[in-house]
């Protein structure tokens, strides 16, 4: 063992440390482990670290965000790092911890993460949130995408008993806002409706199974399709919209109540205006969004409402 | 052999009688369980898949290499940590509460584990190294004192009387049964890697991160060069786990682990208040923490209906889906064992098919039952289906790759027959007490791999679970993981006494 031998080291004479030059070398690596081990566990220079919902693709999410990343750093002339979550409940949960002082989080998310978090604020929100939609689309076996409206807010009734999925189970636009409609339309949860009910973990992966027709409906945030379907990533021969939801608030900015605290006054602010002055394109039609427009908290409570009718939020 | 074994049929019965009343359960399951492919064109999607085993992406080499080094540095230090526990839990063995202790660590599964850790420290490395050690610890120390159980008595009565119990520990019991304990410590850090890859899954730097990536992107070539490293990795590990090499790893592992290069996700820091806030607050039944007062009437009533909307909502329906799939996975998994084990035995092949068999048992055992339900899910759509085969698929090379060892030290008469009845009336009868007790102790841990299939969207409690911690009710999640854990603890419990009562031997090692 190699371990007893360092540890010694470390207690004899200087005198005997500086004579060998090896043992010098060794003593620089043990004081760089340990400095490295002491940087994780005490506070080291403040970074200011973000995170997102993963809604998306990876790929896609690692690309808009390490843009979003060197922009910000610009910006805020500060360190910045963009940490990849597996889950929206590990985003909130990043937040509210504190590992992460801004995120970008859903309606729903949002709500939840400002609930755990005594201050936080939703800061900024793009341009399309706050009149943001799901849609609802279908495999063509099921024969309801022949004559579909896909601007109707109504669902025809013959969705019932087929297969059906959401996004993850924390999304606002996959989840939260189409099972409200679903519930209100057909007056019943939505494993009763449908034959079978899943959550895909994200909207890509919504528009891919049921493009492959795992499931024969599923509802997808309007973005992630429009985009898709825009890049040619989603075969619309198998595939299409057969309905949408209502506007509803969706995305948004949140930071910490203390981040002046942690960052010096006034860096709110400036994350806000940073934000708000994001006009270069490539940025804007990662997301996609045409811009960023102040938020509040009180643009998302219609959201804490839903949330609380359907019962995921106390 | 069992020598209390009677000649004839009357006292094999109740092996057969048991393994048919398994057998009959089973049924009964598959009948009652939601079993179907469910995507339009499974085949299709299958083709691709494997057809990307063919041209495997090198892009993606690099980022493997460093996710497998992160994963075996977490596994490494993990299971190291866990053998230190365990052996000085299991000397301390005879306390009643000590052993309950390790019933409970090991009930709960490291995902469990790791998503309780994930709301305390978040990613941080610790998350991931805890959700390791803490159910190694209590597998270790079970196992540990069952070795050093059944060391000789003879040198720690040689040595002189005066001396403490912890010399007499070291010289005699450790140092006779060091070889056991040695090679048991191995077997388990395979298991370790395979945890600590699965841990990726939710947000820690290892294999199943960058898995669960491409995999959910359809990007099969990727996959498939992750998990052909995987596989390189696992079977090379008396190579590059050489004792020797040992300190090397041992010392270089708490750095991989840290860094900000290798685990960038991990860099956050520790916060006291989160850990508080978890225990004082986030676990607290909703009704008690939102209640005025703790002791009030109405409070109680509150919980009551909060318990019951639970049990009846979320732990029934859980833990009946995990016990029908528990029971058709165990049963599928002893199929499978008893017709994979020729495959890999000299008795039945030559040297040539032995390597193919072997390697056949290899990547099966060595892809997690997760990993395995995962593709298959994402192939042939939601159902009970694909956990069936993965669970079977995984248990059922493990347990065949240990028949295949025990009936080559089998002695055969000069006039065996060959072939399939080689198979029927001299190798099967003669395997069947080793296969039940083997198979007996993977029950329990098919069953902790079935709740945690749930998290891929299959209703057993690992669903309601990851439900709970998706809508930051951790109270319910704790309440869940606690039902998975009494059900984990009774089938252990349940096995132990079958394999009392049907007079099997301890094969502790499986």
């Amino acid at each position: 063992m190699r371990a007893p031998e360092t540890v010694k080291l470390m207690f004899q004479t200087p005198e005997i440390l500086f004579n060998n030059e090896f043992v010098m070398t060794l003593k620089k690596t043990l004081v760089a482990c340990l400095a490295a081990l002491s940087g994780s566990l005490v506070h080291a220079s403040p970074t200011f670290v973000f995170t997102a919902i993963p809604d998306q693709d990876e790929t896609r999410l690692k690309e808009r965000f390490a843009k979003v990343s060197a922009y910000l750093e610009t910006q805020l002339k500060t360190d910045v790092r963009f940490v990849p979550v597996k889950s929206y409940a590990a985003a909130i949960t990043a937040f509210r911890n504190n590992q992460v002082q801004l995120a970008w989080f859903g309606g729903l998310s949002g709500v939840k993460a400002r609930q755990l978090v005594p201050g936080a604020q939703a800061i900024a929100q793009g341009v399309e949130d706050p009149n943001f939609k799901s849609y609802f689309i279908a495999h063509n076996s099921t024969g309801l995408t022949d004559n579909a409206d896909a601007t109707s807010t109504t669902l025809p009734a013959d969705i019932q008993g087929k297969t059906f999925t959401f996004g993850s189970k924390g999304s606002t636009s996959g989840r939260l806002m189409p099972e409200f409609y679903l519930r209100q339309q057909f007056n019943q949860a939505p494993d009763e409706t449908f034959s079978r009910v899943g959550f895909s973990g994200n909207h890509s992966r919504t528009i891919a199974l049921v493009e492959t027709g795992a499931y024969q409906l599923g509802a997808v945030n309007y973005k992630v399709w429009d985009s898709s379907v825009a890049a040619g990533t989603v075969d619309t021969s198998k595939v299409k919209v057969i309905g949408e939801t209502p506007a509803y608030p969706d995305y948004q900015w949140t930071v910490r109540g203390d981040l002046d605290s942690q960052f010096g006054e006034g860096f709110t602010a400036k994350v806000k205006q940073a934000l708000l002055d994001m006009k270069d394109p490539d940025l804007l039609n990662s997301f996609p969004r045409k811009g960023f427009i102040p938020a509040t908290n009180a643009d998302f409570k219609p959201i804490l409402e839903v949330g609380k009718q359907v019962g995921l939020i106390d | 052999m069992n020598s209390s074994q009677q000649p004839g049929l009357i006292s094999q019965s109740p092996r057969l009688r048991i393994s048919l009343y398994f057998l009959l359960v089973a049924a009964t399951c598959l009948l009652i369980a939601d079993i179907s492919v469910t995507s339009i064109n499974p085949m299709l999607e299958m083709q691709r898949f494997f057809a990307a085993w063919l041209k495997p992406d090198t892009d993606i080499i690099g980022i493997a290499a460093e996710a497998l080094l992160i994963t075996a540095a977490f596994a490494l230090l993990g299971v190291a940590l866990a053998a230190i526990g365990g052996l000085l839990i299991a000397t301390q063995f005879q306390h009643r509460w000590l052993r309950m202790l390790c019933a409970g660590l090991r009930s709960v599964h490291e995902i469990f584990w790791a998503l309780i850790f994930l709301q305390c420290f978040g990613l941080h490395p610790l998350t991931g190294l805890l959700a390791i050690a803490l159910p190694y610890s209590g597998v270790f120390a079970k196992v540990y004192a069952e070795i050093l159980e059944d060391v000789s008595p003879g040198p720690s009565r040689v040595i002189a009387t005066n001396n403490s119990r912890i010399t007499n520990l070291c010289y005699s019991q450790i140092a006779q049964a060091w070889p056991h304990l040695v090679s048991y410590t191995r077997y388990r850090f395979e298991c370790g890697i395979r945890s600590s890859a699965i841990l990726g899954f939710i947000g820690l730097p290892t294999l199943g991160y960058y898995l669960e990536a491409s995999f959910s992107q359809g990007y099969y070539s990727e996959v498939a060069s992750l998990l052909l490293l995987f596989f390189v990795l696992i079977a090379t590990i008396r190579i590059w786990c050489h004792k020797r090499l040992m300190p090397i790893w041992l010392l270089s592992s708490p750095w991989l682990i840290l860094s900000d290069y290798f685990n960038p996700a991990g860099q956050a820091n520790i916060q006291w208040q989160n850990i508080e806030r978890f225990f004082t607050s986030d676990i607290i039944p909703a009704p008690l923490r939102h209640a005025a007062s703790f002791w009030e009437y109405d409070s109680f009533i509150a919980l009551f209906q909060w318990c019951e909307k639970i049990l009846t909502g979320q732990i029934l329906p859980g833990l009946w889906n995990t016990l029908i799939l528990t029971q058709i996975a165990l049963v599928a998994t002893g199929i499978l064992a008893l017709l994979l084990f020729p495959l890999a035995s000299k008795l039945f092949v030559n040297n040539t098919g032995r390597s193919g068999g072997k390697l056949l048992l290899i990547i099966a055992r060595s892809t997690p039952e997760y990993l395995l339900a995962y593709m298959l899910l994402q192939l042939w759509g939601p159902s009970m289906l694909p956990a069936i085969v993965a669970l079977a698929l995984h248990n059922g090379a493990l347990i065949a790759h240990l028949l295949a060892k025990r009936s080559e030290h089998m002695p055969l008469r000069k006039d065996t027959p060959s072939g399939v009845n080689r198979y029927g009336y001299e190798v099967l009868p003669r395997l069947y007490n080793p296969f039940m007790a083997i198979l007996f102790y993977r029950w329990e841990v098919i069953m902790r791999e079935t709740a945690i299939l749930g998290i891929l969207g299959i209703h057993t409690l690992g669903f309601f679970v990851d439900s709970a911690i998706q809508e930051i009710r951790f109270d319910v999640a704790l309440l869940l993981i606690i039902s998975a854990a009494l059900l984990n603890i009774l089938v252990d419990y349940l096995a132990g006494r079958l394999r009392k009562k049907l007079r099997l031997q301890q094969m502790s090692s499986c």
